[in-house]
């Protein structure tokens, strides 16, 4: 028996049936714009990103200290309570090696993109950015890093302030190599299990 | 609770870029499925829909612009959505369209066109991160794909080379399934050889983008009874979301996956998953993905799903087949279609209708999943033969 | 049918033209907030959540990514539909009546002020083969249907004129509306043509707010803090969304909806049996257009200008409609339009109405169109009493 799905439909069109024109097309660019409010916490958040500084915020309920910062605390279903300042140093929780940017085109040199877990924040509150001087190759879990800040008048409150995290010199994480060599498998396979 | 069964599947084949439109893929799923079980349009109550982001097929309020392809003139219908999870999700909106007992019959019909957006599918990925904390840094997807499965790796100690394993068997798999993009038989060193996308991702452990419909037709008892007598049943659906602040959460295991996972297991009357279940069809859009969620579904324990797909427990033959199909790695991944396709073969395995696909030994329950968002949707569905 | 499905809380801000010191998410908390005090519960108890929400209209793709944690929804069953407000309750009505939950959250908001281009994220829904190459503004499909719509109904467009003003005017006691004005027909008809015979003053303008409706089962529904109201009705259709093939003078979404909302509800007058009316107006013959396809003039379309004129649909009229200002007087508030008409009916079915209450209303019907260019509706029916029979 051929087996489901049967009489399976769709025409594939190929690169070159595009590029000759041998199927129509037509082309549109939305023309889409938005200017997002920013709100209270994450207004905030930029304009101490501009002052060269990291802000987070705490719920006095279940003491966490939240980055990025929120006026609600998810966990309780309450608004958060104060502002707490927080260091702009950390430690890479989880890192890639990107040959590939946002648009698909091919990178040489790689984007070192990484959750980094803030140092005075509560632990495993974390931020998306980029590593930077460093060499791929010495990336690891767990390596502590620190905020390098654009200059002060380069600085327009955005996330991009600052320029990457790099490594803290003399301090090498503790953590093992991420790499494992690949674990063996047994050489027997199971046996098929027996249905009623 | 009022039961819900299975009645029709069909779906279209996956390719990197077809011919027809949005309309016209969603309208071939739809009558595919409506034909398996013999039934006509006007004998549908209602239509769900699924679709994932707009971007792709470039039209806002897709949703409606597809309405009439999917067959919702003049029906109820509504389109649900939660990202790459919705393909699962979309059954349990039908099932409780139907459970509610205000219909007794309804077409699920899930599309993704992604090779409408140009200049490349993934560049519509950007505008998933958060807009203030994220966009500036020119994210895309495969970045956090890359974090999650290095987080999961060094959590658990395995290799790339561990991973890469679920390439094979999936597109191995693939190469039995009439609407494949990427079957293929590859070796784990043909998959290692493959350039690096974002380590510790290389090429071949990323499903491709695909334009594609499939579509399922649910019905009430008393009509699932008139109209085959090979019912699939729909025994359990389980979604759960977690928060969108996905830097503030250890990656290395998926809460929402389990979360769902157990809602849908509940309702099934599972308490031991792994006796219980004789095949799965995991989201599997990157290789790790599957094994990860394996373990948030409870079929394997915390770190060991590695280990298991090295002894062949998720081979076809194995004690548990996972990704029969193919899964999206194999068939390929046309977002929301994708996970639709995963119930489809639920339904043809269940039926005994998979074909070259076949798994032995006549299973008599399977579980779907996808997965979706900002690594945050679970989306789970348990059916069964009685 | 198994079991009824009250609503138990309601939550909102007031709609505003901007909203510039509030993030969506901020504006989500503050709605949800208010919902769960109303029903006097945590939000812990709520175990579905269902968001309304388009991705365009908020500049995310996978919108659903960000609703959870303003909600209280964190690692809870929550999905989002791509439609109105309205479709959200049918959904949770839905999920109550299957037997999966018992207390549903639903919500809605707008952040139109921050849509820069709003009139090309209109085009963007335009059929990309057909008709977008043409490069017509996509408002434009209102004043192709509203003038065939005149023609074959022999309304007015004097009495098009009317409804924005008596909606703008209505708005003036609703606390929540973004442009309340005092205006009167001569106003209105003033106001240039924007795409003949459509006329600016006619058309709604966009509004910032947000509002979540919590939704329990019939044992939740009595226990609650709150007077629970009764969804006595729903329905939800779809037109076709093909502008060569659709029906441009019967809207014929929110007829078959409306059957559908009658038949659960066993109505079979809707005039005589439902108080008020909440019905799109996003252009103002819209209003008309909804409540023929309501079966409010079942025997002649063209009444449906004269009941105007006579002041029936008037706050003091018969079957007052768009009490709240409607779109035209609260503003658009896009996929929260349909959550702004339940919050109306929850104020006035519970006598919470203040100065625009409606003595004695015990029922009121909702209706939602999701605009140009689509052919999707919706009707919601509450109560304030279960159907005897239940």
């Amino acid at each position: 028996m051929a087996g489901q799905p049967t009489n399976v439909r769709g025409t594939p069109v190929r690169s070159a049936d595009l590029k000759k024109g041998r199927v129509f097309t037509t082309t549109y660019v939305p023309r889409i714009q938005y200017a997002w409010d920013t709100g209270q916490a994450i207004g905030r958040y930029l304009e101490e990103l501009k002052n060269g500084r990291l802000i987070a915020r705490r719920c006095n309920n279940c003491q966490r200290i939240m980055i990025p910062p929120r006026m609600f605390c998810e966990r309780c279903f309450g608004p958060t309570h104060a502002w707490v300042v927080v260091k702009d140093t950390g430690t890479v929780n989880t890192f890639s090696l990107s040959y590939v940017s946002w648009d698909v085109r091919r990178l040489k040199k790689p984007e070192i993109p990484a959750v980094i877990e803030i140092d005075g924040a509560s632990k495993g509150m974390g931020i998306l950015h980029v590593l930077g001087n460093v060499s791929p190759k010495a990336v690891r879990i767990g390596m502590k890093v620190r905020a390098v800040w654009k200059p002060a008048q380069q600085r327009t409150g955005s996330i991009t302030d600052i320029a990457y995290f790099e490594p803290i010199k003399g301090k090498a994480p503790a953590a093992k190599r991420t790499a494992k060599k690949p674990f063996k498998a047994k050489a027997k396979k199971s046996k098929s299990r027996k249905r009623r | 609770m009022r039961r819900v069964a299975v009645v029709g599947a069909g779906m279209t084949k996956f390719i990197h870029r077809a011919l027809e439109t949005p309309k016209e893929l969603s309208w071939l799923a739809a009558k595919a499925a409506l034909d398996s079980a013999e039934m006509k349009l006007d004998q549908v109550d209602c239509v769900v829909e699924g679709t994932a982001p707009d971007a792709f097929d470039g039209v806002h309020m897709n949703g409606e612009y597809l309405s009439d392809g999917c067959g919702a003139w003049k029906k109820p219908y509504l389109r649900c959505y939660v990202g790459g999870g919705t393909g699962v999700y979309a059954l349990a909106q039908g099932w409780f369209h139907i459970a509610s007992g205000l219909f007794d019959t309804a077409l699920v019909v899930c599309e993704e066109k992604m090779s409408t957006c140009l200049p490349h599918p993934q560049a519509a990925f950007l505008t998933i991160f958060d807009n203030i904390t994220e966009q500036p840094l020119k994210p895309n997807l495969l970045w956090i794909f890359a974090l999650e499965m290095n987080r999961y790796m060094s959590v658990h100690g395995y290799s790339v080379e561990d991973i890469a394993k679920v390439s094979v068997k999936n597109k191995r798999n693939a190469l039995g399934h009439p609407s494949a993009q990427l079957g293929a038989e590859l070796t784990v060193k043909d998959v290692l050889a493959s350039e690096i996308m974002a380590w510790p991702v290389h090429r071949l452990m990323v499903s491709p983008t695909s334009d594609g419909a499939a579509a399922v037709l649910l019905a009430s008892e008393e009509v699932a009874k008139r109209v085959t007598n090979k019912p699939v049943w729909v025994q359990g659906v389980g979604w759960c979301l977690d928060s969108a602040y996905w830097t503030n959460r250890d990656l290395y295991y998926p809460d929402y996956v389990e979360k769902a996972a157990w809602m849908a297991y509940r309702m099934a009357g599972i308490r031991e998953p792994r006796k219980e279940i004789n095949l799965a069809e995991p989201y599997d859009p990157f290789a790790y993905k599957e094994l990860h969620h394996l373990e948030g579904l409870q079929l394997a324990p915390k770190g060991q799903a590695p280990r298991l797909l090295a002894d062949g427990v998720f081979d076809r033959d194995g004690d548990l087949p996972t990704c029969p199909s193919g899964g999206l790695l194999g068939v390929g991944n046309p977002i929301a279609a994708a996970g639709m396709m995963k119930l489809c073969e639920l339904f043809w395995q269940l039926r005994g209708e998979a074909g070259p696909r076949q798994v032995p030994g006549r299973p008599r329950r399977g579980v779907a999943q996808a997965w979706g968002d900002l690594m945050q949707v679970g989306t789970v569905v348990v059916m069964g033969v009685n | 049918m198994n079991g009824r499905v009250g609503i138990i809380g309601i939550g909102y801000t007031a709609a505003q033209p901007t909203t510039p010191y509030s993030s969506f998410k901020e504006l989500m908390f503050e709605a949800a907030q208010r919902a769960y005090f109303d029903a006097g519960i945590d939000a812990a108890e709520v175990e579905s959540f269902v968001t309304c929400a388009e991705d365009l209209n908020t500049g995310l793709s996978i919108f659903d990514e960000y609703t959870p944690d303003q909600l209280g929804a964190v690692q809870k069953p929550m999905h989002t539909l791509t439609q109105d407000g309205l479709h959200g309750i049918a959904d949770a009505v839905m999920q109550i009546k299957s037997g999966l939950v018992e207390v549903v959250a639903v919500e809605a908001h707008s952040k139109a002020s921050n849509i820069l281009t709003p009139d090309w994220i209109l085009d963007y829904a335009v059929d990309p083969i057909f008709n977008r190459p043409l490069g017509f503004n996509p408002h434009a499909l209102a004043g192709l249907e509203m003038n065939l719509f005149l023609h074959e109904t022999g309304i007015t467009p004097q009495q098009v004129s009317q409804v924005a003003a008596k909606n703008r005017t209505n708005a003036l006691r609703n606390p929540l509306a973004a442009y309340p004005a005092r205006l009167t027909a001569d106003d209105t008809a003033a106001g240039p043509y924007a795409h003949y015979p459509l006329r600016e003053t006619e058309m709604a303008q966009t509004a910032d707010g947000c509002v979540v409706v919590v939704l329990a089962s019939d044992d939740k529904a009595r226990a609650a803090a709150s007077q629970p109201l009764w969804v006595r009705g729903i329905g939800f259709a779809n037109d076709s969304p093909t502008l060569e093939s659709r029906d441009w003078v019967h809207a014929e979404y929110t007829r078959i909806a409306a059957q559908m909302a009658y038949r659960m509800a066993g109505i079979t007058n809707p005039a005589r049996e439902i108080d008020f009316f909440e019905v799109d107006d996003t252009y103002a013959y819209k209003e008309l257009q909804h409540l023929i396809a309501l079966g409010l003039y079942p025997n002649r379309p063209g009444e449906a200008g004269r009941a105007l004129e006579q002041g029936l649909t008037r706050p003091d009229g018969k079957t007052p409609v768009n009490v709240s200002g409607g779109c035209l007087g609260l503003g658009w508030t896009l996929e929260a339009s349909g959550l702004y008409r339940i919050v109306e009916l929850v104020l006035q079915l519970r006598g919470q109405a203040g100065p625009r209450q409606l003595p004695g209303a015990k029922m009121g019907l909702a209706q939602s169109w999701r605009g140009v260019p689509t052919t999707s509706g919706a009707v919601a029916i509450l109560s304030s009493e279960q159907k005897p029979w239940e």
